[in-house]
């Protein structure tokens, strides 16, 4: 047995979740009321296990970095969230989601976890009703539901263009609810950036105080890590701009593994890049595809003039337009999944048939929907969407064709855990997208609020029971400990040492040199010679960062330039973690493109006899090769073939 | 459509160094900025500059800067989240602004809502507010089928349209009175338009606004300027139903 | 009903009610004062009626009603200024609402402030005075004043601040109670407005009428 131990219980597919319930240790309501729980974040995953774990009895403690809960990044989710409800009756099934799910991630994720996700997804439909999220109806009153991309049946539900704020207040509201009644106590504004283990075990935080600056203390039985994705080491991203991977980080260089940090999501519909005054890329929701339809000229002189501003999208002819989604992949068309919608994005920009200025871009036209649906239903489908490119572009989309471009936008990898969300630390947990569980390397739309919420409101409330069975009789956690004392110690010193360089460059510089060599290298495709070039540069960034960087304000009070350069330092070790992960998969899946490994027709081509496996990366020390330890993925129910969505 | 280029703008900023401090306005200059720049990144750049010159950047809320977590907050010449209707700080850009234009830029300015830091607010109120009964008290597992209770599509689009609220505080900034009741009023209205909200309607009302008027909020003269600056575009007819809902409430006891 | 009374939501409630009980009181005083348009017999004649009995019951009620009106828009105007202790350095509410809505209270006072006028003017030889010991009528001794050009701007400048008072109040009231949503918010409006331009006009017509042709 290898260290990895994935604890994926025995038996049929669709027994594992029932049986391993059955199975596990539970905490009695009077002991629950003994153990604490610490949990990081308050999106849709750590917000629903808060939520959840206190409603059992268990005394929580919730942090967040912004300052309400209600601000995590899960509320800019646009599209919906999947379930296998099959109100649409076009034959969905708990197994089709579970299908399309490892199909969509490219064979690469667990398929009893994925499979228990596409189980427990009915449930959070029912909970989010039972809090009232108010899901779009139709007439007749029931839940409306429509497509998303990889997927052939109609089956997910949402709240306009806003599902994900609406799950969120409906989990924000179910937390707040606890913290009225005393069960969760609620730290917002307040920056994790330790995690103390003890004997070998989880048992607290270390965390900055981001209005005072004091680093403080907090004990717990358990941690439970739902700190959300690390797209930001991009710098351009569709995250929002606090998202970090520091919490996660920090648990990685304590010991817990981490996953297939190379796996990105490029999202395809994102607003392009307009200037390098840029700080940030806005997602347009994937519903969109639903009835826009992508396209660039057919031909190159046309895309040359509206390159140079010569032609508007209007005067070229539909039958010069290369409706290119629709040739190739005749039977999803514009609803392919998101890693191959972007390829070909990019594919036909890198041919020269980009349509603004910067030739990054490609059109999607709602034109034709609203020929034949009329503009109100359109508005009344994306209105929100629709107000919110104009503002930002200045172009009426009911007029002119959208112009969109890939961006990143969810990152698939994350720390490693078991079928329990336990990491390879006792005790620490990991929720949401701050795990690499259930997408494999690509995961699908409306895939993540499920995957979130499933975590926190119906997978982590049982299976963390299983371990706190165990410590009922651990007393309450001394936080006076000498490793409560070193981990304090640690963050201090790493503060101070940012702060005291006193260079000339401010965080966001550096931040803005590394998303270049990410985007450049261990962007859209990746190559051996590019990703070692960019172990390189990162390896320089680095050194310069430690030189020249300079942290202005004071060390003891409100500094969001400290808190940028701690995230930055640990974005710098995560992309060089990313690039090795990167250079080591010598194959194409998902997210991750291989030049190297494409099918003769420019599709990802997978490497299954060698590289069928979660590449899960272990910290060795300060400037140390960190080793890698692999967890084999075994398809029992599912046939590996090669993708197609022709 | 094309970007044009903003060749000088003053900005006026409020500068406060902690909740303590006294504050005061400073005067700074930024030069070329692209009209298709948000005002947000327009900030960036300022703060770089200043970063350069080894002065502490301005410090400002923001997050998601796509208009949907409302953490930004800022009070841009004279106006809660801009000149520009129905969006957020980080939605306005420039393109809204003159070249050579002088830029005044303020925290919200609430009691309820003290200053933490230049134009950093801490608006923890509005989470006591709905802390206080902003939910339906529904525990996670045991409840019924997702469309076992049918809702009218036209209720559950109003109940959206409140729902929509992103909690940013610019309806308290902006009223004359400092009033929070467009913020509560968005929460019980979308919970009474619901059955499942319905079943503790009253008890939400009461609980809600004993808290805002706890908190120092004033009281909502029906001005309407909160929802000609929501970036949600919120109407106050869900504020007739809190008042409806409060008054059913209490006449009840 | 605990805590109703010092609730934000109750207080103007009390707002709400005394409001429209006294518009309802406009009514009837501008019905009335339209009478001196058709003669002095026909304004004797109303001026007579408002002595009934149920006239003189409600009297005292009316009183009351501007006195809790006025105390309680102090308490929430006081209570509003309070609430934020920091003021802008640059508003521009002209953008976003109504300059009658903004400044209530201060439309109130000079309504107020003429009410005083008005009272000594009229209510107390109504009651104790002149017309009391029978030495005028009532049609004498308001088209004397009013053709005083003093007055008669006075009371036109007070139509004016009145409308302006009620444009916002009437739909305002009508908000508080709970009583407006989609459909009825902008009828509400329209009735406001309508309200506000009645009584603007209705009492300047009649000053307007003694200071041209005069008494």
């Amino acid at each position: 047995m290898s260290v990895l131990d994935s604890k994926i219980p025995a038996g049929p597919l669709k027994d594992k979740w029932s049986n391993h319930k059955a199975h596990i240790g539970v905490v009695s309501p009077a002991n629950k009321k003994k153990l604490d729980i610490i949990v990081v974040g308050t999106g849709l995953a750590g917000g629903s296990a808060a939520a959840s774990l206190a409603e059992l009895g268990y005394n929580v403690t919730a942090f967040c970095y912004q300052d309400s809960p209600r601000r995590a990044h899960s509320i800019a989710a646009q599209g919906g969230i999947n379930a296998a409800k099959n109100y649409t009756n076009d034959n969905d099934s708990v197994f089709r989601l579970f299908y399309e799910t490892i199909k969509g991630g490219d064979y690469r994720a667990r398929e009893a976890n994925v499979y228990r996700l596409a189980e427990v997804s009915n449930s959070i439909i029912d909970q989010c009703v039972a809090q009232g999220v108010p899901f779009a109806r139709e007439y007749g009153g029931m839940l409306a539901n429509r497509s998303f991309g990889g997927a052939l049946v109609s089956r997910t539900f949402y709240a306009r263009g806003q599902t994900g704020q609406q799950l969120l207040l409906g989990a924000y509201g179910a937390l707040n609810r606890q913290i009225n009644a005393g069960k969760v106590k609620m730290y917002n504004r307040h920056e994790v950036l330790d995690i103390v283990v003890i004997d070998g075990k989880a048992r607290g935080v270390i965390a900055r105080n981001l209005v005072t600056g004091q680093i403080e203390r907090y004990g717990a039985h358990a941690v439970v890590l739902a700190t959300g994705g690390y797209g930001n080491v991009f710098f351009l991203s569709t995250n929002a701009m606090g998202c970090n991977g520091s919490a996660a980080w920090q648990a990685y260089k304590r010991g817990a593994m981490f996953g297939n940090p190379c796996f990105v999501q490029i999202h395809p519909t994102c607003i392009p890049v307009h200037g390098d005054q840029q700080s940030k890329l806005t997602l347009m929701s994937e519903s969109l595809r639903n009835d826009g339809r992508v396209w660039v000229p057919k031909k190159l002189e046309d895309a040359k003039a509206l390159q140079a501003g010569t032609k508007t999208a209007n005067d070229i002819p539909d039958e010069d337009r290369d409706f290119y989604l629709e040739r190739r992949y005749p039977s999803f068309g514009n609803l392919v999944p998101r890693d191959v919608a972007s390829r070909a994005a990019k594919e036909r920009c890198d041919a020269g048939y980009g349509v603004n200025n910067t030739g990054k871009a490609v059109f999607l036209d709602f034109k034709y929907a609203i020929e034949q649906l009329g503009r109100e239903t359109i508005e009344k489908r994306y209105g929100n969407l629709f107000q919110m490119y104009q503002k930002i572009t200045d172009v009426d989309p009911y007029n002119y064709p959208m112009m969109i471009y890939p961006a990143i936008h969810y990152s698939m990898g994350g720390l490693w855990v078991d079928y329990n969300l336990m990491t390879t630390i006792p005790g620490l947990y990991a929720i949401g997208e701050c795990n690499f569980s259930d997408h494999g390397a690509n995961r699908l739309g409306a895939s993540a609020l499920m995957q979130g919420l499933a975590d926190g409101y119906f997978i982590l409330p049982y299976t963390i029971g299983d371990y706190l069975a165990k410590e009922i009789q651990t007393p309450k956690i001394n936080t006076n400990a000498k490793e409560f004392d070193e981990a304090e110690k640690h963050v201090t010193d790493r503060l101070r040492k940012l702060y005291d360089i006193k260079g000339t460059k401010s965080p966001d510089h550096f931040h803005k040199e590394l998303g270049h060599v990410m985007w450049e290298y261990i962007g859209m495709a990746r190559d051996a010679e590019g990703l070692k070039k960019a172990i390189e540069l990162i390896a320089g960034i680095k050194k310069d960062f430690y030189k020249d960087l300079r942290v202005t304000g004071e060390f003891n009070a409100m500094n969001n330039e400290l808190e940028k350069a701690a995230r930055v330092a640990d974005f710098l070790e995560l992309a060089e973690l990313m690039a090795h992960d990167a250079l080591d998969r010598n194959e194409s899946c998902g997210g991750h493109l291989r030049t190297e490994s494409m099918t003769e027709e420019g599709e990802a081509k997978r490497d299954d006899e060698h590289y069928r496996y979660v590449a899960v990366w272990e910290y060795k020390g300060e400037n140390q090769a960190p080793e890698m330890h692999k967890e084999p993925l075994e398809f029992e129910n599912v046939q590996l073939t090669q993708r197609s969505y022709k | 459509m094309a970007d044009k280029i903003l060749k000088e703008l003053t900005l006026k900023i409020w500068r406060q160094k902690d909740a303590k401090s006294k504050g005061e306005f400073k005067t700074y200059k930024v030069h070329n900025i692209s009209t298709g720049t948000s005002f947000l990144e327009m900030l960036d750049i300022l703060n770089e500059q200043l970063v350069e010159q080894n002065e502490e950047p301005v410090a400002f809320d923001h997050d998601c800067r796509e208009g949907i977590c409302g953490t930004c907050s800022l009070f841009v010449d004279g106006r809660a989240h801009g000149p520009d209707d129905d969006v957020t700080t980080c939605q306005l850009h420039m393109r809204r602004f003159q070249d050579g234009a002088t830029i005044t830029i303020e925290p919200w300015r609430c009691g309820a809502f003290p200053v933490i830091k230049d134009l950093i607010v801490d608006r923890k109120a509005y989470d006591k507010i709905l802390q206080a009964g902003g939910y339906v008290s529904v525990g996670t597992g045991g409840v019924p089928d997702g469309n076992a209770i049918p809702i009218p599509n036209d209720k559950a689009e109003e109940a959206m349209d409140a729902a929509a609220c992103i909690g940013c505080g610019a309806c308290a900034a902006t009223c004359k009175n400092s009033s929070a009741m467009l913020f509560v009023a968005a929460k019980v209205s979308q919970l009474a338009l619901l059955p499942q909200g319905k079943v503790e309607a009253a008890r939400r009302a009461k609980a809600m606004v004993a808290k805002m008027d706890e908190l120092g909020f004033g009281n909502c003269t029906n001005t309407g300027a909160c929802e000609m600056e929501c970036p949600k575009s919120i109407s106050i007819e869900h504020i007739a139903r809190l008042n409806r809902e409060f008054l059913k409430a209490k006449f009840k006891d | 009903m605990s805590n109703f009374f010092t609730s934000s939501i109750g207080k103007k409630f009390i707002m709400s009610i005394t409001g429209l009980f006294l518009i309802l009181f406009l009514c009837v005083h501008l019905t009335v004062n339209l009478l001196l348009l058709f003669g002095a017999d026909a304004f004797n004649a109303g001026c007579e009626f408002m002595e009934l009995p149920v006239i003189k019951v409600i009297e005292p009620i009316l009183a009351l009603g501007f006195i809790i009106h006025i105390i309680w828009a102090s308490v929430l105007t006081l209570q509003n200024q309070k609430a934020r202790p920091t003021k802008y350095a640059l508003r521009n509410q002209s953008k976003n609402c109504t300059w009658a809505s903004r400044n209530m209270y201060i439309l109130g006072a000079l309504v107020l402030a003429f009410l005083v006028l008005h009272i000594c003017n009229f209510w107390l030889d109504f009651k104790f005075g002149d017309v009391a010991n029978e030495t005028v009528t009532q049609y004498e001794l308001v088209s004397q004043k009013l053709a005083q050009p003093v007055y008669g701007i006075i009371y036109i400048i007070a139509a004016i601040l009145l409308g302006l008072h009620l444009s916002h109040g009437f739909w305002s009231a009508f908000q508080t109670i709970g009583f407006s949503n989609q459909i009825w918010r902008k009828r509400l409006e329209y009735v406001a407005y309508f309200f506000a331009f009645v009584f603007a006009i209705g009492f300047s017509v009649i000053a307007l009428r003694f200071l041209i042709f005069g008494a």
